[in-house]
Parts: C-alpha cells; structure tokens; sequence
C-alpha cells in the first residue's frame, strides 16, 4: 500500500479530537463572558474535565490501552481525589471562633464568604 | 534487519511487549507528575474558597487573550503529535518527522506567547512583594500560584519540546528505528503537558469574566 493511501487514517482520529477540543475550548472562553453567576467557575471546570477525559482517552489512547495502564491512570485519579477530600474536610470544618480566647483558627467564614486567620 | 527487529532492546522478548513496558514505565511517572501538579491545584482551591473576593479581583488582571491562543497551540500540538505515533504504527517516516517537527513549533510558539504574556505582567509590577499594586493583600497569593504553576509548566513544556526535537533528529538521522515505542513515552508526556494547561485556561484566565 502506498504511503499516499495510508494518510487519511493516520489524521482523521487527531483532527477529529482537536475540532472537538478547539469547540470545547471556545464554548469554555465563551461561557465566561455570560454572566452565570457561581455557574461560571462549575461549568468551567466540567468542560475542561471533559476536555481532559477525551484528551486522554483518544490522543493519549487510553481507551486502546492494556487493563494495567488504565489502572495506573485510575489510582493515580483516585488519589488525588482523597487528597482533595481529605483537605477540604478539614478546611471547611474548622470553627472561626477559637474557644480559649486565643487567635482565631484558618478557617471560612460562612456568614460573610471570606477566609480569615 | 528489519524495522521491527531493530527497534527491539533488551530485556524484551518482543517489541508488543518493549511498548508495553514503555507505556506502563510513561504512566506511572504521569501519575506522580499528577499527584506533584495535583498538590499545586490543591493549594489553589483552598486559598480561593478562602478568599473569593482576592482571587476575583487578582484574577481580572491575566490576560486571557494570551491564555486563549496558547491553549489552542497546545491543543493544536497534541494532534500533530498523535499523527506521529499513529504514522510510526504506519511506518511512514516523513509524516512522522514532520509532525514531530511541527509539534516543536508548535511548543516553541507557546513558549514565545508566554514570554510576552510575563512580559506584561512585569510591566504591572504583578509581582507578589511589596510593590504589588492590588488590595486586598490576599491578591498576592492567587499572582503567587500564577507564577509558579505557569512557571513549573512552562519548565515542563520547555523539557518536552528538548526531548521531541532530540527523537526528530534520531528519526530524520535513521539513529532510531520508526517502529521504536520511544515515540509512546514522549508523545504521552506531551500530552500530560497539554493537559495541566487545559485545568490551569480556567483556573487563572477564566475567573470571574463576566
């Protein structure tokens, strides 16, 4: 087979993900300058979440990889996840009032939306 | 010797096997790259539920233009990139060169924005200390983020763009076999690189737009 016959394969998959990507990019630019409230930030992060799975699934190839990668990949989201709710149990439990009388601990102060020391 | 056998190195029996050992070698120094940016985000997200305000404030200051068209050259050169492993399967040796070639380009266009985009922040002394120009203080710590996750990764994307300009010189001076799994390694670390820019696009250039 000549290497002329081969091309169209080779850079449909890519430039089929990156159309899909660059859309995904420009709906996130786009979304920001809407005025969405707290949905700004949330629909921001899930677009680029879903800019992240497709990335790794069809250009890292994820998706035709061995049981043992997709594992690796797995654990390596599983623990960052702890990471992330393991930290925030604790930051956004902690009371601003200390109870001795001492300075007051880092914590979120829910009534007026701000951190404090 | 054939291509294939060529590109076979010790210990592996077969050369399925040798990319094999490749990609699980590759992702398991991904997943502590993760956990290493994933302690970075971390930090953010706590000092930001902190103060919203600060970082709303610090945030209005980036230059999204810059963040936007470096995102699309990123995006852009982990296509260009997966046309080069997809042509390696394929054996088609100029495809890959220029693909890799392309992708070097590609990351050094991300390279020179950069510069420009730091350039303008310098200029509005953006620089956590005492001629910091914002208020409230905690604005610092979001400019402080700012510099080192976009410093780190711009140390990363600068390892990355060595490291694919050293596999097209092996390519185009035949000292590497085209079926060689090399081009797995590199072209997963690349993508891991466009991926830290995609979670930093909204983190530091998307933040309160609207």
């Amino acid at each position: 087979m000549s290497n002329r016959g081969r091309r169209p394969r080779v850079w449909v998959r890519p430039v089929v993900a990156w159309i899909v990507l660059i859309l995904l990019a420009l709906t996130s630019l786009g979304s920001a300058f809407i005025p969405l409230g707290p949905f700004n930030t949330a629909l921001n992060l899930v677009i680029a979440g879903i800019m992240v799975v497709l990335l790794w699934l069809f250009l890292m190839d994820l998706i035709g990889s061995d049981a043992l990668v997709r594992l690796i990949a797995a654990a390596g989201l599983l623990w960052i996840s702890f990471m992330f709710a393991l930290t925030f149990t604790d930051y956004l439990s902690r009371a601003c009032e200390s109870p001795g009388g001492g300075p007051p601990a880092f914590c979120v102060d829910q009534k007026i939306g701000r951190g404090t020391f | 010797m054939s291509d294939a056998a060529a590109a076979l190195r010790e210990p592996w029996p077969d050369l399925d096997r040798q990319r094999q050992g490749v990609t699980v070698g590759i992702w398991l120094f991904i997943v502590s790259e993760v956990l290493f940016f994933g302690t970075l985000f971390l930090g953010y997200a706590v000092y930001r539920t902190l103060y919203p305000e600060a970082f709303r404030i610090a945030a209005a200051e980036t230059e999204v233009f810059y963040g936007s068209v470096n995102l699309v050259l990123l995006l852009t050169s982990s296509a260009t990139m997966t046309v080069a492993v997809d042509a390696s399967r394929q054996g088609m040796r100029r495809t890959i060169i220029a693909c890799l070639a392309l992708t070097v380009l590609l990351g050094s266009a991300f390279l020179i924005f950069k510069g420009f985009e730091y350039r303008d922040d310098l200029a509005k002394d953006l620089l956590p200390g005492s001629q910091f120009p914002l208020n409230p203080p905690q604005t610092q710590l979001f400019w402080a983020f700012y510099w080192v996750m976009t410093g780190v990764h711009a140390i990363h994307l600068a390892a990355g763009i060595g490291i694919v300009a050293v596999l097209t010189w092996l390519f185009w001076r035949r000292l590497l076999p085209i079926g060689s799994p090399a081009i797995l390694g590199v072209a997963t670390y690349w993508h891991f690189v466009d991926t830290v820019w995609i979670i930093l696009f909204p983190l530091l250039y998307l933040v309160d737009r609207s």
